[in-house]
């Protein structure tokens, strides 16, 4: 059988300490730049991670079928950063659509919060995977991606455009940047300090 | 060396051969993406090799999400095999924290403290 398993690098094995893991998702369409943010901040080179999704409808038990499954490979790209020796979190970037969600069990649940990555060209995919956090309940910030060739906008139009309630944090990155990736994740972190002082802000 | 997955060339039918035929959602509650596992011991003689990868790539702690990405497979695979080597006492698990909607603040302030290094 061909199984071919790579291995962890030496430095990128985590001490025996690490008790714990928590987790962020870097949510946005394709190509907004979830795997840039993501390498940026990672301690690790980004790993991918697979799922498949197989086509419903087609009986899997029916031995007789001849016709063959189509299965989808989805890919979602993580990356790792220690917080301390105990602590360890991990940053998903994952599509926006909420049906690869499902696809990994349990994302977003026990996750810290997410950061909705936009790009200001195609706002347009951001509305669904906003509306789809806040009827789950996910704690988001909200941070535009700053393409050299893409349109600059106050960020309060950007906030009108997204129908932004004026809680919910917005920043501009660059997340080619690692200064300005962690700026982003603190961002979160900041706001999502402030709803554990107090819960009823949101 | 390796550059990830090297699977996707197959059908779906290798990996009911992996898990036996198991689909993983026999006990949804647990594991995570971000739950740790380590081995208890090396790999042991006999081992099938998917198991044996598993065993020897978590003598330190590694979250179920980056063994799926080192063997190259599913999360749901490998939380099929995890469940074997759990069952078998062969590995442990340490369980993510911040199960609730809004985490503790001794959490979040340690998350901050460690960005702020960075």
């Amino acid at each position: 059988m061909d199984f071919k398993s790579s291995e962890p690098r030496r430095e990128d094995a985590l001490p025996a300490t690490a008790v714990a893991a928590v987790k962020v998702v870097i949510v946005g369409g394709f190509g907004v730049g979830k795997t840039t943010l993501v390498g940026s901040v990672s301690e690790i080179r980004p790993l991918t991670t697979e799922e498949t999704m197989t086509q419903a409808g087609v009986g899997v038990d029916d031995t007789a079928g001849v016709e063959r499954k189509t299965s989808t490979t989805v890919a979602m790209d993580f990356g790792r950063i220690s917080i301390n020796e105990e602590l360890v979190l991990y940053l998903f970037g994952t599509p926006g659509q909420e049906r690869f969600w499902f696809l990994w069990r349990g994302l977003f649940e026990g996750a810290l919060g997410a950061v909705v990555l936009v790009d200001t060209r195609r706002l347009e995919v951001s509305f669904d995977v906003i509306g789809r956090l806040e009827e789950r309940g996910v704690p988001f910030v909200v941070a535009v991606n700053s393409f050299p060739e893409a349109p600059q906008y106050p960020l309060e139009e950007v906030r009108s455009a997204l129908d932004l309630p004026p809680s919910v944090p917005l920043v501009v990155c660059d997340a080619r940047r690692r200064d300005s990736s962690r700026d982003v994740l603190m961002t979160l972190m900041r706001y999502l300090h402030s709803l554990a002082v107090t819960p009823e802000a949101s | 060396m390796s550059d990830g997955p090297h699977w996707e060339d197959e059908g779906p039918e290798r990996l009911y051969v992996i898990t036996g035929g198991r689909n993983g959602t026999e006990d949804p509650a647990a594991l995570d993406l971000v739950t740790l596992i380590v081995a208890r011991t090396g790999p042991k003689p006999g081992m099938q090799p998917e198991h044996a990868a598993i065993m020897r790539m978590c003598q330190t702690p590694l979250s179920v999400a980056e063994i799926s990405a080192y063997v190259g497979l599913p999360v749901s695979v490998v939380t099929v095999l995890l469940g074997d080597l759990l069952a078998a006492r062969h590995v442990m698990s340490r369980p993510p924290v911040a199960q609730a909607q809004l985490p503790d603040l001794a959490l979040i302030e340690a998350v901050i403290d460690g960005l702020q290094k960075l």
